[in-house]
């Protein structure tokens, strides 16, 4: 089946609020080419479980997609009518299943050589779609934090290395009341500007004490669901015949009760919490790695006006000649490698936050935690600049906020 | 945010910051070959090793990742002819990719698959117009799929015309099995799904060739394991001995410890780049210190791919090599041995599947069904 084929029927087994909106935009997807439909429905069939600043986005994609004329249509998707596509993938089911389309997709435009043509085609495509319509500017400036290092004593080596160039580096930071401090800020930001899903606090351990307002995640917190995702997961790899791809599969096509996560909560942020599990390679099992996707993630999709992310150890890898010795002690915990992990962390939630919409005029800290060392980044504080002076983590951000 | 490199610039930034670094020569296409006064193609070796699982520029040759590669820094390089722009035009999976770069043609097939190359291999092509025996062509290589890469299912070639594949982590498996010890999670290699440990098929080594051809008992192959903290150091292990005991022509050593990058922990990627580092300085000691290797052996060292740029967002960084983008396509190789230039660097384009060919024109076979060239500077 091509997209011409479309009718608003065969999106009954949608949810209901992406339903509604596949049903009322299908003649708009239908001039469009295959892979360019089936890549829009797998946003479109997760439509009730998205955020709002998703929602708002793909309502605005399909408007202009609507608006298009003939020619327009022609000229915008060109690219991607040169792509090829098998038979095999035409006659899969991409209305029902654009997620399992995606990834068959996915594997032959490498095997046939049009990965390079098919990202080519995906970059020019969101580059004149922001050129037509524009990001939507953040309510305020967006700020965020990143805390490394919780358990560690003593680190002799530098920090911050590849975040220093870009803000100032300061070095006899009291760390004294340093976390609540930073949790008590934002909390005040949650309170003050009330939008749903704008102010996350992720915590790679137990989340500490913090206001309601604040949208949180936490590694401790998910242990039950890591457990069952777990144990799920094993028992699928035992069955005859299952590869990564059909893991993949299995765990693509799991909902939020299938591993615990309660129906009564947010059923958005369940099925942001199971995607963070299933859609995220280690986030099952080392908690630095959970809280760097989580903060991706949570950037990417909810456009957060504040984002702290508390980085805590995560259990050492074991060597080989320790798993060989066959002996059961508890999983210990890898302090100095969660720190180094944590640091490089820090750095992928700054550059994700720099891809939002104002990013001009947002705000960054990174903090060694319950030490001195802190870096902070924003359009008033010079670049790659230092200070050993004394200060404190609320000096610091009275400079950024 | 800043416009992402292009290859030229990568390759750029690495030769300068080596000829820094280390004082080496900026090489061209005009140096005359030195292979004229080499060891005749009869009496060479040669070992490939693949630095494992992808490692990135800024990790490796570039200012801020040196740290991470002293071995190869100070120790290979000075010694080495240095391409500074490998690029990898074929599918970025660690066994389809080392499957090219084996065949000299970029496979198509399915990276999970459990599958031989559809291509001739360089152990067919070495082995059928040389004439040598199934003993003088060996592969070393993690287990997930790399059991069938030894030979191909090309129709002039097929079975037993291809390389010997020995999988350390299988062996080790084997020699452990009734044994409490947690080795199943050796197993579960393939770091994009950790979870999962391919069945095998195919041309895999049997335990009991342990005692006859590496003159290697169970026993002490569990002893030594015991020692070792990763499973390349394990292969490693495994190739001393087999350059020992049956001193292969053509040796394929392919390294994984680096993919780790795969479970998102930074300093374990880290980690897994500097061990390698460390092996690889190793190997080109054994080869140094085994008579029938000394003096008539080329090392040539690649890593299969790169990993995702920091600033591609459609990438997760060093944690995987899904987007396809320059940094995760552009590489390097490093040749080491008689008649090649010592300290030398070469920043024009090589592809990866020029690999192939080029060991033939050393060797001499020809790679006739290759998408690659010779690299001239090294024949």
């Amino acid at each position: 089946m091509l997209p011409r084929d479309l009718n608003p029927d065969q999106f009954r087994a949608y949810p209901p609020e992406a339903k509604k909106i596949a049903e009322g935009y299908a003649g708009a997807l239908r001039p469009l080419p295959l892979i360019f439909v089936a890549s829009l429905l797998r946003e479109v069939i997760d439509y009730d479980f998205k955020f709002p600043a998703e929602r708002r986005a793909l309502e605005r994609e399909l408007e202009n997609l609507r608006s298009l004329s003939a020619p327009q249509v022609s000229d915008w998707f060109r690219e991607f009518e040169a792509i090829t596509v098998s038979d095999k993938l035409e006659h899969s089911d991409w209305v029902n299943e654009p997620g399992q389309f995606i990834e068959q997709l996915s594997a032959h435009l490498w095997r046939t050589h049009q990965q390079d043509a098919f990202r080519l085609a995906a970059t020019h495509y969101a580059d004149r779609l922001r050129a037509v319509i524009p990001p939507e500017k953040p309510a305020a400036p967006r700020l965020g934090i990143s805390i490394i290092g919780k358990g560690t004593d003593s680190y002799t080596e530098p920090l911050f290395r590849k975040l220093r160039p870009h803000g100032a580096y300061f070095s006899a930071v009291n760390p004294q009341n340093g976390l609540s401090t930073l949790i008590e800020l934002v909390s005040t930001r949650a309170k003050s500007r009330h939008i749903p899903y704008a102010h996350w606090y992720i915590d790679g351990g137990s989340e500490a004490e913090h206001d309601p307002s604040l949208t949180v995640v936490s590694y401790d917190a998910l242990a039950p669901v890591r457990s069952a995702l777990l144990r799920k997961m094993q028992s699928e790899i035992s069955r005859p015949g299952t590869g990564p791809e059909s893991l993949r599969t299995f765990m693509a096509q799991l909902r939020p009760g299938d591993v615990g996560l309660k129906k009564s909560d947010d059923a958005v942020l369940s099925h942001f919490q199971l995607k963070l599990l299933t859609e995220g390679s280690g986030t099952q099992i080392f908690s630095t790695t959970f809280a760097q996707w989580a903060a991706r993630e949570a950037l990417r999709r909810a456009q957060p006006l504040t984002l702290l992310v508390r980085f805590a150890p995560r259990q050492r890898q074991r060597p080989m000649n320790e798993l060989l010795s066959a002996s059961n002690t508890e999983s210990e915990l890898d302090l100095i490698g969660s720190l180094i992990d944590g640091d490089m962390g820090a750095y992928y939630n700054w550059i994700n936050q720099l891809r939002l919409p104002g990013a001009d005029k947002s705000s960054f800290l990174v903090w060694f935690e319950n030490h001195n060392q802190a870096v902070v980044i924003g359009p008033s504080v010079p670049r790659g600049t230092e200070s050993s002076a004394p200060t404190d983590v609320k000096q610091l951000l009275s400079w950024i906020v | 945010m800043k416009p992402l490199p292009s290859s030229a610039q990568i390759s750029f930034s690495r030769r300068e910051f080596l000829r820094d670094a280390a004082g080496l020569a900026l090489g061209s296409t005009l140096l005359p070959p030195r292979f004229a006064h080499a060891a005749t193609p009869l009496k060479r070796k040669v070992v490939v090793v693949t630095f494992g699982g992808g490692a990135r520029d800024q990790e490796t040759f570039a200012p801020e990742g040196q740290e991470n590669v002293p071995h190869m820094m100070r120790e290979l390089i000075p010694q080495a002819s240095f391409f500074t722009q490998v690029v990898n035009r074929g599918i970025l999976g660690h066994y389809v990719a080392t499957a090219s770069l084996a065949t000299g043609t970029y496979e198509t097939f399915n990276n999970f698959a459990t599958v031989p190359p559809d291509n001739p291999t360089v152990f067919e092509y070495f082995r059928k117009e040389l004439r040598r025996p199934s003993s003088d062509a060996w592969v070393v290589a993690p287990s997930n799929g790399f059991n069938r890469i030894g030979e191909s299912s090309n129709r002039s070639y097929g079975p037993g015309s291809g390389a010997k594949v020995i999988l350390p982590k299988h062996l080790l498996s084997a020699a452990m099995s009734g044994g409490k010890a947690d080795y199943e999670h050796l197993l579960r290699d393939n770091y994009e799904t950790p979870f999962y440990s391919p069945e095998l098929a195919g041309n895999d080594f049997e335990l009991e060739q342990l005692e006859t051809m590496l003159k290697l008992s169970v026993t002490d192959f569990k002893a030594h394991a015991k020692t070792l903290s990763s499973p390349d150091e394990l292969s490693v292990y495994i190739v001393r001995q087999l350059m020992r005991q049956v001193a292969p022509s053509l040796l394929w050593v392919t390294l994984h410890d680096i993919d780790v990058a795969h479970a998102g922990a930074y300093s374990l990627y880290i980690e897994g780049i500097r061990r390698t580092d460390r092996l690889c300085a190793e190997l080109w000691k054994i080869i140094q210190s085994e008579p029938e290797y000394a003096g008539k052996t080329s090392l040539f060292i690649l890593p299969d791919f790169g990993r995702d740029a920091d600033d591609d967002s459609a990438g997760n960084g060093f944690q995987h090599h899904r987007t396809g983008d320059v940094l995760s396509r552009t590489t390097w190789l490093m040749a080491l041995g008689p008649g090649i230039r010592e300290g030398v660097v070469y920043d024009r384009a090589v592809d990866s599947t020029d690999l192939v060919p080029t060991l033939g024109s050393m060797l001499g076979f020809s790679a006739s069904q290759s998408q690659g060239r010779p690299i001239i500077e090294l024949i």
